[in-house]
């Protein structure tokens, strides 16, 4: 019984394939435009949070003054010592490494080349905290570190820039007019929430405070924190431990911040997965105006095709017959939209992932309930216009012009 | 093998069979209380002038519809107590039918058309071929079996339609006019399969026109006029 109403469905659909395939249109792009949204949003977000936990899982970011910025009027807070890095490394407890930060700004120049880039002063502990690797060459020595010399450390960006295709290691550079020796270069990272950061010159801090900062202020403290302790609790007794060093008194304010990655990482995943269902959401809609598509040329298909129902229900259909011819009629057609939706949206996105620098993610729940869903369009907006064809008098039907 | 119509009792008895079409003021009487009884195997051409009820009592005949009051029984069922479903399965059990529009499927084959009724009959797909072939072989369109109607002609599409009302083998066909839209010469053609049906299948035949010519084919003539039966006449082929 099934199987015959399929196959009349199939024959009905092949008879007017212009007709159905208009039909199908609002499901095919609705379900398309669903599963490429939530397909590119899906991997938008996966790129976010691949981009922070590059960052560094775990790690507290120790900076002067409040939130990102360095606070509005009043004294600039001071920066941190070498004493603090000691007593974070020898008083707190859970932590896995630190590493100071010093930054600065400059050009770069090899061979007649410029690249303007961030220069980075910090040790060896950096990479550990920041899970950074070297792909080529090697870390500073812990001699070129104690000694501060001029040797650094380049990313991809300025590797390519600077050295266009010539192997970087080994030679000799000049960063803000100063001679330093290439000893490596970085695993490639990519764009981040945080701008390219491939785009960077890592230097022994040493090295950065004496040439090019002037004094042995470190603007930034990042503290990893041990797999096995809380992260959270590891942060309040850093706030504790530095608001007792910087002598700030109980009701004054912290003139420094903490801020924890895995925060930043859940609010920036947390926003990109908000904005997919937004994006998702609109696309729903064009994907119910589809369904509403296919109710109204069934309805239209049911008035110009009485004389048939006339025929079916003379020749001894009865109206449940009737009615399961049109609702898998359009259960039908609803489905083959959803599934050529779902190969477009295939298409689009493999096509369209690479242009957003975001990786492709192919969801199999996201497909299957688009196409659930298409199925289920064609129940609810097929069930209507059948019951209407079911409910035909034969006899009526039969004398329709 | 020509059945004896006075041995059997008759496959159809209609009796104070009336129709009241609308309500109230406007309602209108259609059939005014009619008597028929038709012995299986007969060949009954029903005439009267447009309004005197012949269309109305074949629909009736046909279980398309149900009499207002009186009694319908075909084949030992009362069809006046059968709901709407009932009576599709009894069309589709023992009814074929032929319209003077021919009724076929546009853009179907010949042989999907005429393999229609057996699909709701949920024959298998090489029954159905069987089924529908022999049939379209007895109208002498076995080579047609692929054309779709735009692709034949009136007498045709005709023949492919009486195909598609005798391959379930029924007890009655029931033709409207059936060869209202076609030719003298197709529509002589369409009468004498209709007989040979009716004489070699033992297919009782029930059929309205308004053509004496065609009416001449049968064994017995019904007139209608203003509701009732006027008068039963042996037909010239009786």
């Amino acid at each position: 019984m099934l199987g015959t109403t399929v196959i009349l469905a199939f024959r009905a659909i092949n008879r007017h394939k212009l007709r159905s395939f208009l039909t199908t249109l609002g499901i095919i792009i609705g379900v398309a435009a669903v599963v490429t949204m939530v397909t590119l949003g899906n991997g938008a977000t996966a790129a976010v949070r691949e981009q922070i936990s590059s960052l560094g899982a775990n790690v507290l970011q120790l900076r002067p003054g409040q939130g990102f910025g360095r606070g509005g009027g009043g004294p600039r807070p001071p920066d941190f010592k070498e004493r603090d890095l000691t007593a974070i490394e020898n008083q707190l407890t859970g932590v896995r490494a630190v590493a100071p930060v010093v930054q600065s700004s400059g050009t770069a120049i090899y061979e007649g080349n410029n690249w303007s880039t961030t220069v980075y002063g910090t040790t060896s502990a950096y990479s550990e905290v920041q899970s950074w690797k070297v792909a080529d060459g090697r870390l500073f020595l812990s001699e070129e570190e104690e000694a501060g010399k001029s040797v650094c450390i380049i990313g991809n960006t300025v590797r390519t820039n600077l050295f266009q295709g010539a192997e970087p290691v080994g030679q000799r550079m000049r960063i803000k007019g100063v001679s330093c020796q290439v000893v490596g270069v970085l695993a490639t990272r990519g764009q981040g929430g945080f701008g390219d950061q491939d785009d960077v010159v890592v230097m022994p801090i040493k090295f950065v405070q004496r040439r090019f900062t002037g004094d042995r202020d470190i603007s930034q403290i990042m503290v990893a924190v041990d797999d096995a302790y809380d992260t959270s609790t590891v942060q309040a007794s850093l706030e504790e431990l530095m608001r007792e060093r910087r002598k700030i008194k109980d009701g004054q304010e912290d003139n420094f911040n903490v801020f924890d990655t895995k925060q930043i990482s859940d609010t920036l995943t947390g926003t990109t997965t908000i904005l997919t269902q937004i994006v998702g959401a609109v696309a729903a809609i064009s994907l119910l105006v589809g369904g509403i598509g296919i109710m109204n040329i069934m309805l239209v298909s049911v008035t110009e095709r009485t004389r048939e129902i006339g025929i079916r229900l003379a020749i001894g259909a009865v109206a449940r017959e009737v009615l399961m011819q049109f609702l898998v009629e359009a259960i039908v057609l609803s489905c083959l939209g959803g599934l050529i939706g779902l190969f477009l949206a295939l298409i689009a996105s493999v096509a369209i992932a690479p242009l957003m620098q975001v990786p492709f993610l192919f969801d199999v729940k996201v497909n299957a309930i688009a196409f659930l869903f298409s199925a289920a369009i064609g129940v609810v907006f097929g069930y209507f216009p059948a019951r209407r064809a079911a409910a035909l008098n034969p006899i009526d039907a039969l004398r329709h012009e | 093998m020509a059945p004896d119509p006075i041995m059997s009792s008759p496959i159809i008895s209609l009796r104070g069979v009336t129709k009241v079409y609308g309500e109230g003021p406007t309602a209108f009487q259609a059939l005014k209380g009619v008597d028929l009884d038709i012995q299986q195997g007969d060949f009954v051409a029903v005439m009267g002038p447009s309004g005197s009820g012949k269309s109305t009592t074949m629909n009736i005949l046909g279980c398309l519809d149900v009499p207002s009051g009186g009694t319908y029984l075909f084949k030992g069922h009362h069809v006046e107590t059968l709901d709407r479903d009932q009576r599709a399965l009894l069309r589709r059990r023992y009814l074929g039918f032929v319209f003077q529009g021919f009724n076929l499927l546009s853009r179907t084959t010949a042989l999907e058309n005429v393999e229609l009724p057996l699909l709701y009959r949920g024959e298998d797909k090489k029954l159905r071929y069987e089924m529908g072939m022999a049939a379209l072989d007895k109208v002498g369109l076995k080579d047609w079996w692929d054309h779709t109607p735009a692709e034949l002609s009136g007498g045709q599409q005709q023949r492919v339609a009486i195909a598609r009302a005798i391959v379930t083998q029924p007890d009655v066909l029931v033709a409207d006019e059936p060869t209202g839209n076609l030719d003298s010469q197709r529509s002589i053609e369409i009468m004498e399969l209709l007989t040979d049906l009716n004489k070699n299948s033992g297919i009782t035949v029930l059929m309205v026109t308004h053509e004496p010519d065609m009416a001449a084919f049968a064994r017995t003539i019904v007139h209608f006029r203003d509701g009732l039966v006027e008068s039963i006449e042996a037909g010239v082929a009786a």
